[in-house]
């Protein structure tokens, strides 16, 4: 076995950059990465043993400790719970003689919950070995552990069927549907691929090419909303040995999707949106930051890659325009949702946990590697070709004066047709609803958790960078939804999940309110506790990047919303409780020592 | 050419060499920023989020924001005040703080910055997690209770080769700073007597001896933090 991993490290050329590399590889071989291959790294990539730990510990798909044969992970956002997960976890647990978190005795399964992985419309949804399973039942469940038990291989278990569209390519071969049901301006297939690389690139300078985004007035699409082409501008003015081009595939938000769809029927314009950013700054190393849980992907999009390099269209020398060398290289992920954050994806790249930098200096001064680096969402580059052809004042025509162009929404919850909606800036939200058939609504989660929940006295709002502002996802609750318990709970669960921990008010404050709002939940809150928990928020203003800046918006969104839901569990009358229970705080004890205390208090 | 840039501080003129933080100049100056996680001739991290001021109605950590001509900052401001308590509290409340029988007591940061800000009962409700206590290696003893996650080992104690003797591990409410179990094995006492110094707080403590100096005779018993700068 160390003939093997030494092998792993020196594909890699013992560039420690490329832990993620390494580390994906080890555990793809032994199962899990143990202490002997963490001890060679040690010895190779000359870092400490507890350095290694660190990365491993730090991303949800690495393990330090033997994993199951096969591992499920069960994702646990909003939607999967509003579309049966629980039956769907009762299952799995049952059929596979585990519980949620562990390995089975047996060795055979392991079961994990796990956080959006970018199916909301189509949960309950898992990844049972890097294979995507979707809209999963009991039923489904029982059928694939019993013919895993039977030797069946993970791939022979689609009975759905392949998903549509080219999730039916070989080379992909998944059940996940692209859903998309309105196509406009991005989506729409009337535009050859490359053709702005072929017949264009040439004969405009870097400078055009810029100013032609920058009059799209385009705004990044992750949802921080900056504008393009000023960012393409300070890239191009940065000086250094390289430039890089960063794509960022890591769609994290809850409720977010589009980006797997654009990845699937679209990669061709997003790589030429690389391209032609790479042209436009002087670029000429391109990554990919590819989240772990599209793994799936990952063949296709390298075939495409590799038919770009046959083409020219990568390499040297690209369209005949001298100098112009430009390469770009898939880098996955391991499951964290801080690193759509770019500067914490920018360590992630360098092969390092993924928190956040300081600011400045910003990427596009220093990135990665210290090179200036420009980080654009998917969405945005592959909008950038279809700019470039048709002109930006076609762009400009799209949307409101502020948010020009389109949006993808990914639409999720309570509605009749979840799935991708291309709408353009300054859509209402009301309309948005009636597009996909949404009816007796409760409230909207815009923006996914670190958005806002609004209600109906806002659905006549507008999407804009103005107005509402989203990185397009759209979560619906009807009348029927419990928002605090299941929605509001739900959301926090995940920012104390996925806070990276390393500054001090996103890695507690988060756990604070949550103790706090817990405690309304059950009855014993009174009115200062709504005023503490609007209060308390205001310290996560502090904290270093958005993760931590908005990870109270769910408490305070739906406390300025719906203000009524926690009126309603206020104890009326009481000024003070602690809140706390004698007979909890001692239930322990009492267990341990086999007898009940006679309590006085009662 | 001139090298010297001059900026505000709630309305104290400042005048700094270029290229220093906010945080550097701000002590040149004599005026005292609190922090926790800094620590002179490491790089800046901005974690513990104590040195925030507010440049331009936007919060900025001082010890990562370069100092610029003309900027004019908000640092003892009331409502910065505050949000400088809620953070103390907060470390106080995630954590297992026991200052009176912690070897630090008085010579302690965290504690200190408590004092400064007055705090008597934090604010926010006790969590009192259960941690643990690493006394694996022959020098040192790692107490998680007492950790506040600044870095500050990790980045000032390493081997000859650049190793680091400390690591994060996991991440977010469940994060440490754990001990190379190998590094440890091997540390000298002067290590390890440097990293219960840069500790800001009581989780790195040296083995086999304690107490020597009095609590009631410690630097923070006898002035306040911070006094050495704007005192």
């Amino acid at each position: 076995m160390k003939e093997k991993i030494l092998e792993i490290i020196g594909n890699y050329n013992k560039d420690k950059t490329r832990l993620l590399d390494m580390l994906h590889d080890i555990q793809n071989v032994i199962g899990y990465v143990d202490d002997e291959s963490i001890l060679i790294l040690n010895q190779e990539l000359k870092i400490s043993i507890s350095e290694i730990k660190e990365v491993i510990s730090f991303y949800h798909f690495y393990s330090n400790e033997p994993m199951g044969k096969v591992n499920i992970y069960l994702n646990n956002s909003v939607t999967s719970e509003m579309h049966g997960r629980g039956a769907v976890l009762d299952a799995f647990e049952k059929e596979c003689n585990v519980t949620e978190g562990s390995v089975s005795a047996d060795g055979l399964f392991g079961l994990f919950p796990t956080s959006c992985i970018g199916m909301n419309d189509q949960e309950p949804a898992a990844i049972i070995n890097g294979k995507i399973f979707t809209r999963l039942t009991p039923y489904r469940v029982h059928e694939i552990v019993k013919s895993l038990g039977n030797g069946i291989k993970i791939e022979d278990l689609i009975y759905e069927g392949d998903g549509g569209g080219r999730n039916s390519l070989p080379e992909i071969h998944s059940m996940v549907c692209n859903n998309i049901r309105r196509r406009g301006a991005l989506l729409t297939h009337d535009y050859k691929f490359f053709d702005t690389t072929n017949n264009l690139l040439s004969e405009k300078s870097p400078q055009e090419v810029i100013q032609i985004v920058e009059d799209s007035n385009i705004r990044g699409r992750g949802g921080a909303g900056f504008p393009t082409g000023i960012k393409w501008k300070f890239g191009r003015k940065a000086e250094g040995e390289h430039k890089v081009i960063i794509c960022n595939a890591d769609e994290g938000e809850p409720g977010t999707f589009k980006d797997r769809v654009i990845l699937t029927e679209f990669p061709e314009m997003v790589f030429e949106g690389m391209v032609i950013a790479a042209y436009s700054v002087g670029a000429d190393i391109g990554l990919l930051y590819l989240r772990y849980e599209y793994k799936y992907l990952l063949n296709y999009l390298n075939g495409i890659l590799d038919k770009m390099r046959d083409k020219h269209l990568l390499g040297n020398n690209i369209d005949g325009i001298e100098a112009f060398n430009f390469d770009i290289r898939i880098q996955l992920g391991a499951g964290a949702y801080i690193c759509g954050e770019e500067s914490a994806l920018i360590e992630s790249l360098e092969g390092k946990r993924g928190e956040p930098r300081d600011k400045p200096p910003f990427p596009v001064e220093k990135g990665y590697l210290n090179y200036p680096t420009i980080v654009n969402n998917v969405e945005t580059l592959a909008s950038i070709p279809k700019i470039l052809t048709k002109g930006a004042d076609w762009f400009v025509g799209l949307g409101d004066k502020a948010s020009t162009g389109t949006k993808i929404l990914s639409i999720s919850g309570d509605c009749n047709y979840p799935g991708i909606y291309e709408v353009e800036w300054g859509t209402s939200i009301k309309d948005v609803l009636d597009m996909c058939g949404a009816f007796n609504i409760q409230a909207v989660q815009v923006g996914g958790p670190s958005g806002a929940l609004i209600g109906s006295k806002d659905f006549g709002r507008n999407l804009s960078y103005t107005d509402l502002p989203t990185g397009g996802s759209i979560i619906i609750f009807g009348e029927q939804r419990n928002l605090l318990s299941d929605v509001v709970m739900n959301f926090m669960e995940f920012f104390i999940e996925e806070s990276c921990g390393s500054c001090s008010t996103c890695r507690n404050m988060p756990a604070v309110l949550k103790k706090r709002f817990t405690k309304i939940l059950d009855g014993k809150g009174v009115q200062s506790d709504i005023d503490d928990l609007i209060n308390w928020s205001e310290l996560l203003k502090v904290s270093r990047c958005g993760l931590g800046q908005t990870a109270a918006n769910p408490i305070t969104t739906s406390i300025n919303n719906f203000r009524h839901l926690y009126d309603r569990l206020i104890q009326p009358g009481i000024e003070f409780d602690t809140g706390f229970c004698l007979e909890d705080s001692v239930k322990d004890s009492c267990s341990a020592v086999g007898r009940q205390p006679t309590l006085h208090h009662m | 050419m001139n090298n010297t840039i001059k900026f505000k501080i709630d309305a104290k003129e400042i005048v700094a060499e270029k290229g220093k933080t906010v945080l550097e100049a701000a002590r040149d100056n004599g005026v005292y920023i609190p922090t926790l996680c800094n620590f002179p001739g490491v790089p800046p991290k901005g974690g513990c989020r104590m040195c925030t001021i507010k440049i331009n109605n936007r919060f900025m950590t001082s010890c990562t924001t370069p100092a610029a001509a003309g900027m004019e900052i908000e640092s003892n401001t009331s409502e910065i005040s505050n949000l400088r308590k809620g953070i103390v509290e907060l470390l106080f409340v995630s954590g297992n703080h026991f200052c009176p029988s912690c070897e630090k007591s008085g010579n302690c940061e965290l504690q200190a910055l408590a004092y400064k800000y007055q705090m008597m009962v934090p604010k926010y409700p006790y969590s009192f997690p259960q941690k643990d206590i690493d006394a694996s290696s022959p020098k040192l003893i790692k107490d998680q209770n007492r950790c506040v996650l600044c870095q500050r080992c990790m980045k000032t104690i390493k081997t000859d080769k650049g190793e680091r003797y400390f690591s994060f591990s996991k991440r977010g409410s469940e994060l440490e700073v754990i001990m190379d179990p190998t590094l440890c094995e091997s540390m000298t006492d002067e290590v390890a007597q440097l990293a219960m110094d840069n500790c800001p707080v009581g989780s790195i403590l040296k083995k086999d001896i304690g107490f020597v100096e009095p609590i009631g005779t410690r630097k923070y018993d006898k002035e306040p933090i911070g006094t050495d700068i704007d005192g």
